[in-house]
């Protein structure tokens, strides 16, 4: 029989995916055993959602992309009734879509866009527990850290603390009551990585879970999960119920004296509880505040006991890592840093989606080969990485590898897997503004610097994208970072002028020009660009009206004109106009 | 049975509060009471501070810290736009400052008949549907200044119908 498998992911229901499940549920009436009907997670390719496998049932399969609901009826009539694919809307299969899975190794990934994530069956039967049960019932604690410890995993959450050592001082930490914490805020502010885990493949998350718990010695455990991911959240209480109806949780998992429960507590939007002090704050019902550490987590966390807290991605590695073995992860890879990363691929590229490489592929092979290269074949200008605490590494500099320490080298950091691609039309001066105005609103207050100085900071970039800057500016801009740094108790602080510091470092003549010339070279900041109205005017004469100094004038049905000496660049009628006859340049 | 108080406030789950016993438990009350009503009204806080016995003055304090918490009703359509980064490098400020225009709202502003909120929200998760906004549960991608307007105008008509029927119906 054949199988219709819908993605369901967030990005394939926001192009509209559930319309196209109800279209093909409506065939299902008609026809009711011409096929089986699926749903499933992030298949990765997002850019060509809403996305339809269909399967013949005897091993072959072929993926449409953009399918419509009003696409349904002829995917039924020529495809599943009369056998014959439709090649103008196949993705994949033959020679399309070259690169974007060769490239790839999918281990984090390795069931999401695959499963129907709300059946504890399916992930079974992909070997979903077998890692689990082989932990519980024939490794002993340390022969499971000692495993982790060989796979030279590190923490994906951002950090990039390697994930046995952290295990191992857990475990060792004295006292019989210990926690689990799973870290699902996933704060930055670009990306979608943890989400699209939980939501494709929730199992695999609670059972790295199970056996850190197993490992470590606790027998509760927290996901933390942002309330605005509410269907990774209804994911993940189905999973746990599925999970301890089987005895994967509760009372005596797999038959063995060990008991371990997860329970889920929604965070409340505050980018400053990712930070794992702050996190415990805030589960334990108190503002989430960062905390001075030591005591690490590892000694005293949550309720004052020792608690392991991972990244959600870093658990999904766990049970691969079990079942295959710490040296099969370690293969993949480079000297300082082992087996894959999960990148959300967003900004000025063709694909964007979700990717999973192995570490040591370069920046470029993920953006040319893996992604297609950048959109209109625009001029590649730089990638953001690490979001807030992150930083822009330059075009020329992309031939470096996936790796904690060359990406450090470069100022910015790996981060939790947010990929944004930039092209010339982005304006570097903009993004360290945007990232900084994110900070600013998100610091928790609590110290001085990251309070004042982000404020600081991001007044000077204001006054740089008005055309209001000085070349002290520049200067000043480096002081406050060094202070912000070295002033501020929690992550946040401390990394806050990545964004400001690498773009200056790399991009110094664009904020030059910003000061000296009044130019935005990406036309991006508003004040500093001049308004023209092209031939598309039809003199509608909307922007006349809109314009708050009457600078435009024209006759009614005649194409209008801007007085630039009266034009004080508010860009009104940039966005009123209907016909998009107003240019920025 | 959750506890009742004498006005005529529906009771939100309290029950919450019995089962973990401990102050761990305030942030989903002040959730729950959030589904309920909407909002975190005063009297809801004087409530969860009565049935918790933590002063009202400390819920006020968790409940301004987080984003999620809101202290005002929100208007009938709530719009959000999305301000990640790739949806800002793709034109969230001329997204917003549209709505701002064709609605006369800024952001955690609602519009004067209580028709339309305005929000602003970092990544949804469909980047490559850039720039994003979400009405309510629908999501527009990969919009412009001219398509976003015809959106918003076929919700305006949407609202002037609704208030047309409800006059109609008295
Ligand atoms: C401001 C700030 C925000 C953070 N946000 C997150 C987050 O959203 N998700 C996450 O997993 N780790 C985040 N972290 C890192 C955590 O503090 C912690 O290091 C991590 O959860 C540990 O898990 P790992 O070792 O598996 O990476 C953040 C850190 C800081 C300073
Ligand atoms: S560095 Fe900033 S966010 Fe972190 S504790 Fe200090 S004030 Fe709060
Ligand atoms: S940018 Fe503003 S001031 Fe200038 S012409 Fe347009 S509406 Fe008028
Ligand atoms: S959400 Fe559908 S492919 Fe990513
Ligand atoms: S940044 Fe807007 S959806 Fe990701």
């Amino acid at each position: 029989m054949k199988t219709v498998k819908i993605g369901l992911g967030t990005c394939g229901i926001s192009a509209g995916g559930e319309k196209v499940y109800r279209a093909f549920q409506d065939e299902l009436k008609d026809h009711p055993d011409a096929f089986v009907l699926k749903e499933t997670g992030c298949i990765g390719m997002c850019y060509r959602e809403v996305l339809v496998e269909v399967s013949n049932g005897n091993g072959t399969a072929h993926m449409y992309g953009e399918v419509t609901p009003e696409r349904v009826g002829r995917i039924i009539d020529e495809d599943i009734l009369g056998g014959a694919t439709i090649d103008e809307w196949l993705v994949s299969g033959e020679d399309r879509e070259v690169g974007f899975f060769d490239r790839q190794q999918r281990i984090v990934l390795r069931n999401c866009g695959i499963i129907d994530p709300g059946s504890i069956d399916e992930y079974i039967d992909m070997g979903g527990y077998r890692a689990a049960r082989r932990a519980l019932t024939q490794m002993k604690p340390e022969e499971v850290i000692d495993e982790v410890v060989t796979s030279g995993l590190r923490g994906r959450g951002g950090g990039g603390f390697p994930t046995g050592t952290k295990w191992k001082f857990t475990r060792q930490a004295p006292g019989d009551k210990k926690y689990i914490i799973c870290n699902a805020d996933e704060g930055d502010p670009g990306a979608f990585m943890d989400r699209s885990i939980l939501e494709g493949d929730p199992s695999a998350v609670l059972e790295g879970m199970i056996i850190a718990g197993y490992a470590i010695g606790a027998d509760e455990a927290y996901i933390y999960c942002r309330a605005e991911y509410p269907k990774a959240i209804a994911r993940l209480r189905q999973a746990i119920a599925q999970a301890r109806k089987n005895g994967f949780l509760g009372n005596r998992v797999f038959g063995t004296e060990f008991n371990f429960n997860i329970k889920i507590k929604e965070g409340a939007g505050a980018f400053v509880c990712g930070e794992e002090t702050a996190l415990i704050a805030s589960i334990e019902g108190k503002r989430g505040m960062p905390r001075f550490r030591p005591p690490f987590p590892a000694q005293s966390g949550l309720w004052g006991k020792p608690t392991n807290i991972n990244n959600v991605e870093t658990y999904a590695n766990v049970p691969w890592i079990i079942l295959n073995g710490g040296e099969a992860y370690a293969k993949y890879g480079t000297e300082d840093s082992k087996g894959t990363k999960v990148f959300a691929m967003a900004g000025k590229v063709k694909r964007t989606g979700l990717v999973e490489v192995p570490m040591g592929v370069t920046i470029n092979e993920i953006i040319f080969d893996v992604c297609g290269g950048i959109i209109d074949d625009k001029k590649f200008k730089a990638v953001q990485m690490g979001g807030p605490s992150g930083g822009c590494i330059p075009a020329s500099m992309c031939d470096i590898q996936i790796d904690y320490q060359q990406i450090n080298r470069t100022g910015a950091i790996m981060g939790s897997g947010g990929l944004v691609v930039m092209d010339e039309t982005t304006c570097m001066v903009d993004v360290a503004k945007f990232f900084l105005t994110f900070t600013q609103a998100e610091s928790c207050g609590k110290c001085t610097f990251c309070r004042i100085g982000t404020k600081r900071m991001l007044e000077i970039l204001e006054r740089i994208t008005a055309g209001e800057g000085t070349m002290e500016d520049l200067d000043n801009l480096d002081e406050l970072s060094e202070q912000i740094r070295a002033a501020s108790l929690c992550g946040l602080g401390q990394t806050a002028p990545n964004p400001v510091l690498t773009t200056l470092k790399y991009f110094r003549e664009e904020y030059e020009t910003h000061i000296k010339e009044k130019k935005c070279p990406a036309h991006v900041c508003s004040t500093l660009l001049t308004y023209t109205i092209n031939e598309k005017c039809t003199g509608c004469t909307v922007c006349k009206t809109a314009c708050p100094t009457d600078a435009i004038f024209g006759e009614k049905k005649t194409v209008h004109m801007i007085d630039q000496n009266k034009c004080i660049k508010c860009g009104k009628c940039f966005t009123v106009c209907r016909f998009d006859a107003v240019v920025k340049d | 049975m959750a506890e009742q108080t004498t006005d005529k406030f529906k009771p939100f789950n309290v029950d919450l509060w019995k089962y973990d016993g401990q102050a761990g438990a305030l942030i989903p009350l002040l959730q729950s009471a959030q589904d309920t009503y909407g909002y975190i009204s005063e009297k809801a806080i004087d409530y969860i501070s009565h049935v918790t016995g933590i002063p009202s003055a400390d819920i006020y304090g968790v409940v301004t810290f987080y984003a999620q918490f809101r202290t005002k009703p929100l208007g009938k359509y709530v719009i959000k736009v999305c301000n990640g980064t790739a949806c800002h490098v793709n034109g969230a400020k001329g997204i917003a400052d549209t709505i701002n225009d064709e609605l006369n709202i800024d952001y955690d502003e609602t519009s004067d008949e209580g028709a339309f909120s305005l929000l602003s929200v970092a990544c949804i998760g469909c980047c490559s549907l850039a720039p994003v906004i979400v009405i309510n549960d629908e999501t527009y991608g990969r919009l412009t200044p001219a398509k976003l307007r015809k959106i918003l105008r076929s919700y305006k008509q949407k609202v002037k119908k609704e208030a047309q029927t409800a006059t109609d119906q008295g």
